[in-house]
């Protein structure tokens, strides 16, 4: 369908005007994608370090699957994970919203990455904290709560940030699963009215206004939390 | 599911995915090592323009970049239309440039400037001292993100499914719609689930093979055997 509608619409230049009436639209939808990502994150960070943990497990029949989900998980597509999401699970009787499918499809595929974040700052911990911790009879969730991870997750912090625009840029792909996200708002306004061309730059510089901040924003958490633990 | 629909999934759509692959991961090491050394020019417009080129291409999201050269660049330019093909090779080969011309600015960035000085006194032109001198010494830092990079773009190569390129999602979702009309006709309808996790284990096989390939390369190049990390 939107092959076709290509090359039907050979429209000319830009109209300022039909850009200007795009433009709370495109920003509504925009506002939609950015739910979606913050709710991603959100899963994505506690999923993130429970996986984490749990890939540290002595146990091999905890960290062995751990590692299989992390690492097939990250070798796959976002786009089929929401497929299967979306598709799949309501044949298993789990039938899920776009928005939660995507947000839950985000928080996944991105708990997955940001483990491997949590895991390095886990591990950057001098290994002295984890024998004094023993040392004093520590149980292990106080062991954990309160010396190793207050220790590890500063470092960790501008990861997590980089993954969030990662996440925010790969929201869109929820137009796949019918979110009424901000490409489903460039689609529907440029099969409406044909005006592709405004549409699609609106998507991109409304996006780039977003991203872009954002992007300054872990930056500064870099400067600000990063720090080198020789 | 029979094997003549697996086919079409795995060959006709992968041949698709494959070719799309190639042609983006070319074409954005290009790009990469363009604006990568761009990045380092004496002159400031230079580096100006390529941190715009860097930050543009990071900022925007690859899935909004296709869409926007698929409908909206051939407006502009004056066509009617441009491939599914190109679209995706261009878009995914912009994308992947922005990520990697950092990875070639810091890779080179690495080098001693010795070497610059070294190369400058034998009077090497430029071209010569980044061919035979900076570069080969570069590779082997680049090497491992680089290839995880271009897993990405593998992993992205599924959104030109979006704009009804036939590869390998695309496939999948033929098949997938044309469920009914095979149960209709007493055909072999897999379900979704054998579809999508058929995809999926396909993408994850074309993953590792990448991954190997790029583990080879580092360790023929001189590297040691680092894990690329997916």
């Amino acid at each position: 369908m939107t092959y076709v509608m290509a090359q039907a619409a050979v429209e000319t230049k830009w109209d300022w005007e039909v850009a200007w009436e795009f433009l709370p639209i495109i920003a509504e939808g925009l506002w939609v994608t950015v739910r979606a990502t913050l709710v991603g994150t959100i899963i994505g960070m506690i999923l993130g370090l429970i996986l984490a943990v749990l890939r540290r497990s002595p146990r091999w029949y905890i960290r062995l699957p751990t590692i299989a989900v992390i690492e097939f998980v990250r070798s796959t597509p976002l786009l089929i994970q929401l497929f299967f999401i979306f598709f799949v699970l309501p044949g298993f009787g789990v039938t899920l919203s776009p928005f939660v499918s995507l947000s839950l499809g985000l928080g996944i595929h991105y708990g997955c990455y940001t483990s491997e974040s949590y895991r390095a700052g886990i591990e950057s911990v001098g290994r002295g904290q984890w024998d004094a911790a023993v040392a004093i009879n520590l149980s292990t969730a106080t062991m954990w709560t309160s010396v190793i991870l207050p220790q590890a997750i500063p470092t960790v912090i501008p990861a997590l940030g980089n993954y969030l625009v990662a996440m925010l840029k790969d929201a869109p792909l929820g137009s796949a699963i019918s979110v009424v996200g901000v490409l489903a708002a460039a689609k529907g306004l440029a099969s409406l009215t044909f005006r592709v061309t405004e549409a699609f730059t609106l998507v991109g510089i409304l996006f780039l206004a977003v991203s872009i901040p954002a992007a300054i924003f872990v930056r500064y958490l870099e400067r600000r939390y990063g720090f080198d633990r020789t | 599911m029979t094997w003549d629909q697996f086919q079409r999934l795995a060959f006709e759509g992968g041949w698709i995915t494959v070719q799309v692959f190639v042609g983006a991961a070319l074409f954005g090491t290009a790009l990469s090592l363009w604006f990568g050394v761009m990045s380092l020019a004496p002159s400031r417009t230079l580096r100006i323009i390529s941190r715009v080129y860097v930050e543009t291409a990071r900022g925007v999201s690859a899935i909004i970049l296709l869409f926007w050269v698929a409908f909206a660049l051939p407006i502009f330019l004056g066509f009617q239309v441009i491939s599914p093909m190109v679209s995706g090779i261009i878009a995914l080969g912009t994308s992947m440039g922005g990520y990697g011309a950092e990875l070639v600015r810091g890779g080179i960035g690495s080098i001693p400037k010795g070497q610059t000085e070294a190369s400058v006194s034998l009077s090497l032109t430029f071209t010569q001292r980044l061919r035979y001198v900076i570069l080969p010494q570069a590779v082997i830092t680049i090497l491992p993100p680089f290839g995880n990079l271009n897993i990405e773009v593998l992993k992205g190569t599924a959104l030109v499914s979006l704009i009804a390129l036939s590869d390998i999602t695309f496939e999948a979702q033929k098949l997938r719609n044309s469920r009914i009309v095979l149960l209709e006709q007493g055909l072999t309808a897999p379900t979704t689930a054998m579809i999508f996790s058929t995809t999926i284990l396909i993408y994850l096989a074309m993953s590792q093979i990448v991954a190997l390939l790029f583990r080879r390369l580092e360790f023929r190049l001189g590297g040691r055997w680092h894990k690329v990390k997916v």
